[in-house]
Order: structure tokens, then sequence, then C-alpha cells
């Protein structure tokens, strides 16, 4: 890393706990950020605003960093095994997969424990990298960049059909699901975070284990070969990681799109093309991130709340596109 | 039985007493799928040798070198190093003794000469040891050999050609292995550049005695620096030793389809291939 890079860590963390302040400050009724700390280091349940600092605001805040940090190592991990710069959880469909299986499974199987929606989401979002690559693979000319960003979008197309065939059949039980499918981290209950934190930790540590190898992939697979990868094994433990960092994620917030899209190609600006360091730089930025969204949900159109996933989307569309103008 | 003929070998090419080849093909078969594309090659390469592989377009040279490399699994026979089959080893035991660098190798955007560089040394780390004094001398030492030392905090992508080959020659040699194979090291240079390449090469060999394995498309090229020259076509052997016995017009015609004459070059005694041209009909 250069030594910009390395300054930049410092950067981003100090960033980090000012949006992670800023987050927690706003809302319906602002509390001053005194208040906040307050709240944080001499808890007083009498007082009103420590109790919505530490019931509502706080518990929000570690969702927008957790998801944020898992959706932006995903797309870092993709980005470098696959050697393309549009992969991404929500771009090649798995953000799709995993909320359709969850959907089908609380709607019609009423499998509402939280302890399900994690295995849910991942089994979702197995399947649809499953079809995705298997599509791209049997273009004519392979598993592309574009093969596969085209196999994504259509499969998400496929699926989202599916989300919004099994809303109009049944629209009691699917509005309560309506909100969560848009992406949000308003009124999420602290089972779901629970049972979601093991994926999410795991697959964290696992991107931080194959940071290294994943460098050595960028520079292709022989490459990758000659300096002793065992490339089938770090692109399976890859794979599983990302799914396990979509699940948790979808888990908490529900799709979130073009998180992991955006932040990965931030982290490279930053601190260059080694994994080592965009990995770590990108769940840092990736927190931030999703902080500073939700902190913009809740108070462009305010009183009314849109949903973070909306923002996200807004966001990343046009860069998406810019993308593809410069990179492909 | 097998085993001690092993050790034999290893120790002769440890000591340099017997000049044993590092590196052996053994009546090796390589193809994809159920297409057969290298058939029944035996091929050596020494210490302190350049090996380099030449034949037309699509003669299975870069297959036979992937194969050599691990990088494609053998249909039948083995790629022995020191006897030992390089399919068996653990890839990364076997990143410490070879290395390779392939055809067209990606240089990730942005990433500098050093840190590019440093990947050589990937193999020599793991969890437990992680970046060591030894890894800067090496990564050090690698730039100096292949005078790249001046570029080290520029960015790959912004280099010439020819810079950039030195790049990844330098990270190969940051892996510090004694066996190094490489897939056209000179496609797209110029003839200045790749004659300073194949020099480097040739130096590389030299010191410390290392095995190198190298497929070429230019004849000359290859003539000028080979230590020991293969020539391939349709996936076969058509002859393997020294330039000046395997550079002949009949090898030539054979393998090439080509006519030419050889000569001797008047400076080196080298073999210099000069294609026959058809006079034009008038």
């Amino acid at each position: 890393m250069t030594k910009a890079g390395w300054f930049s860590l410092p950067v981003l963390l100090g960033g980090l706990v000012l949006a992670f302040g800023w987050h927690i400050a706003v809302g319906a009724k602002t509390v001053p950020l005194h208040v906040v700390l307050e709240a944080l280091v001499a808890y007083d349940q009498s007082n009103f605003d420590h109790v919505v600092v530490t019931d509502l605001r706080l518990p929000r805040a570690f969702y927008a960093v957790l998801v944020g940090a898992a959706l932006a190592v995903a797309g870092a991990l993709m980005q470098g095994v696959t050697r393309n710069p549009l992969a991404e959880p929500g771009v090649l469909g798995l953000l799709t997969g995993a909320s359709l299986v969850v959907v089908m499974a609380v709607g019609y199987f009423r499998l509402v424990d939280p302890a399900f929606i994690p295995f849910l989401a991942a089994l979702g979002a197995t399947v649809t990298a499953a079809l995705v690559w298997g599509i791209a693979a049997a273009a004519p000319g392979g598993s592309t960049p574009l093969t596969l960003v085209l196999a994504g979008a259509a499969i998400t197309g496929f699926l989202a059909a599916f989300i919004s065939l099994a809303h109009l059949l049944d629209q009691e039980s699917f509005d309560r699901l309506r909100v969560w499918l848009t992406g949000t981290l308003a009124g999420r209950s602290t089972d779901v975070l629970i049972w979601a934190l093991p994926w999410l930790i795991g697959g964290l540590v696992l991107a931080l284990l194959l940071a290294p190898q994943v460098t050595a992939l960028a520079m292709g697979d022989e490459t990758a070969v000659g300096l002793g990868v065992d490339v089938a094994r770090v692109k399976l433990l890859a794979m599983l990681s990302v799914i396990s960092l979509t699940a948790a994620a979808v888990a908490i917030a529900g799709p979130m799109a073009f998180v992991g899209l955006v932040i990965p190609h931030v982290a490279r600006i930053l601190v260059g093309a080694d994994y080592r360091a965009i990995v770590p730089v990108s769940a840092v930025l990736g927190a931030v991130y999703l902080l500073v969204v939700d902190i913009a949900a809740r108070m462009v159109l305010a009183p009314i709340e849109v949903s973070t996933g909306i923002v996200t989307a807004l966001l990343g569309a046009p860069f998406f596109v810019w993308l593809v103008r410069a990179r492909l | 039985m097998k085993h001690a003929k092993t050790e034999i070998e290893s120790f002769a090419s440890r000591t340099g007493t017997v000049s044993a080849p590092r590196l052996r093909a053994d009546r090796l078969c390589v193809g994809y799928a159920a297409t057969k594309i290298v058939h029944n090659v035996d091929l050596e390469a020494n210490p302190g040798e350049v090996t380099i592989l030449v034949g037309p377009n699509g003669c299975g040279k870069s297959t036979l070198l992937k194969a050599m490399a691990r990088v494609l699994k053998p249909m039948s026979g083995a790629a022995l190093l020191d006897g030992q089959s390089v399919h068996a080893m653990p890839t990364r035991d076997l990143a410490r003794q070879l290395a390779l660098l392939p055809q067209g190798p990606i240089a990730p955007e942005g990433l500098t000469v050093h840190e590019l560089v440093s990947q050589g040394r990937f193999p020599h780390q793991s969890l437990t040891r992680q970046w060591s004094a030894d890894d800067s001398r090496a990564v050090t030492d690698a730039m100096k050999a292949a005078d790249i030392i001046e570029f080290s905090d520029r960015r790959v992508d912004s280099l010439s050609g020819g810079q950039r080959q030195r790049c990844w020659i330098a990270m190969i040699l940051a892996q510090e292995t004694d066996v190094i194979l490489l897939d056209e090291p000179t496609t797209f240079l110029d003839l200045k550049v790749q004659v300073d390449v194949m020099t480097l090469l040739r130096k590389v060999a030299r010191q410390k005695s290392r095995t190198l394995l190298v497929v070429l498309h230019e004849l000359n090229i290859a003539a000028m620096f080979a230590d020991r020259i293969v020539i391939m076509r349709d996936g076969r052997l058509i002859a393997q030793g020294a330039p000046e016995r395997v550079i002949t017009a009949e090898n030539l015609a054979a393998g090439f389809g080509l006519q030419a004459s050889v000569i001797k070059d008047p400076v080196t005694g080298r073999p210099v291939c000069l294609p026959a041209i058809a006079e034009p009909a008038s």
C-alpha cells in the first residue's frame, strides 16, 4: 500500500465515528450530539432522549455499519476474483435471489423464526449465483464481464417477477414485507441481527484471510497458479464469503442495491490495487456510506422517511452507467 | 527403488557434479477435454541453461509449458521436477521451487511496480509468516537484476511494454526459485527490447545456475540465446539439443514447413535462419 493509503485508514475510522454520531443525532426529533454522547456514557432511563438513542437509533446505526461493510466487502471480493469491475451481489442477482427465497418462506411457509432467515437468504443467493454463472458460461464466448452482467440482469428480472406475483396473490401477508423488500434499516428486530451476526463475521474474517490470494488472482489465473495459489479453492471460499455476507445483509436490511458496486471502486482510488488494503478499507467505507445514505433517507423528505435501499439505488445507478462507459 | 533414484538425481543437481536435468517431461500427453494436443513428449531442461521451445502456431508449445508448470493436468505421462511429479506436490511448495510467467499476465489498474514485484513473495508467506526483511531484500535484488529500481513507485500501467515485461520478470525473480518457466516473454516487443529481455534471462540462468524453460515465437532470437533448443510440431518433438545441431534446413522444413537456408553468425558462431523467398512470377 502507498503512504497515502496507510494514511487513509485513520481518516476513514475518524469519519466512521463522526458519521455514526451524526446518524444517531438525526431523526424525527433531533438529539444534540452531546446528549448522544451522554446517552452512551451516562445512560439515564428517565431521559426520553436517552431512551430514543439507545433503543431506536443506536441499533439502526449498527445495522447501517454492518450492512454497509458486508455488501462493500462482498462486492470487492467478487470484483477481484472475477476481474469484473461490474460484479457485486446486486448486479449479479444475488440480492434478488436471496430476497425471493426469504419472501416465499416467510409468506407461504410461515418460517418467521429469525434464525432461519440468513439460511434462507444464503440458499437463495447460492442458487442464483449458480444460475447466473451457468448462463454466462453457456453464452458464446464464455463468462465475460458482459455476459455475467447480462445474465444477472435477466435473472434479476425473472426472480423479481416471482416476488411481484407472490405479492399480488397474497396481498396481506406480503404487505409486511413490502418495506423490507425496498431495503430498509428501520424497525428491524435485534433477533434478526443476532442470527445474522455469525454469518456476517464469518464472511468478513474469510474475506480478510483471502485478500492476499485475491490480489494474486487479479493478475490472472495462471499467474496466480505460478505463485502457488490454489485457484479453485480460493474461488470457492470467496464465493462462500460473498454468499454469507449477502445473506447477512439481506436478512438484516433486505436488498440494498449498488453498495457493493460503488464502494470497492472508491476504495481502489484511495489505496490502489492490493486487496489486503481494499478489503478492510471497503468495509469501513461501506459502513460510512450507508450511515450517510441513511441520514439522507431520513432528512431529504422529512418528516416522510424514504427507504434506504431506494436512496442507494438512486445514487448507485448513475455510478453504474458511468462505470460501464469508463471501464467496459 | 524409484525413491532412491530421485535422491541421487536431486543430489547431483544440487551439487552440480553431474548436469542432471532438473525439469523433465516423461512421455507427457496433455490436452483439453477429448482433444489431445501434446503427444508423448520427452523433454529435458538443465541447470544453468536456457532451454527454448519453438514451433509453429498451435503446435502445443504453450500447452506443454502449462503442463510443466502444473496449470494443466497431464492425460498421461508426467512432468517431473527433480524426479518428482509437479502435479503431486502442494502448489505452494512447488511455487518456492518453480516460477511461471504466463503469456499476457494482467497488471491490475493502479498497482505500483514495487507492489507487483512484492507479489513474487506470496509463496514464501503465510498467516504466521508475514512480510519480513528477507522478503524486502528479495524484492530489491529482483528489481536491481531487472533494472527497474528507478520505477519502483510508478504505476505498472504507466510503463512501456518492455519496461512492463521487466517488472513481470522481476516478480518471478523475487519468487527466488531455481526453475523458471516463461511463455512468450518477448511477444509484442521491439527487436531491441526482445534482445534486452533475452540477455537478462540468459544472465538469470547463468547466475545461481537456474533452469529456464522458455516458449518463444521468434526463431532467430531463439537460436541466438538458447543453450538448448526444442522444435515442436503438431504436439510432437521434432528435435532437441544445441542450436548448432538442431537449427538445420531439414529440421526447419520438418518443423515449420519453412524453406530456409541456415548460415553461421560470423560473430557468435550461432546459426541464423534465412527464409527462402519464392521468386515472384514475372
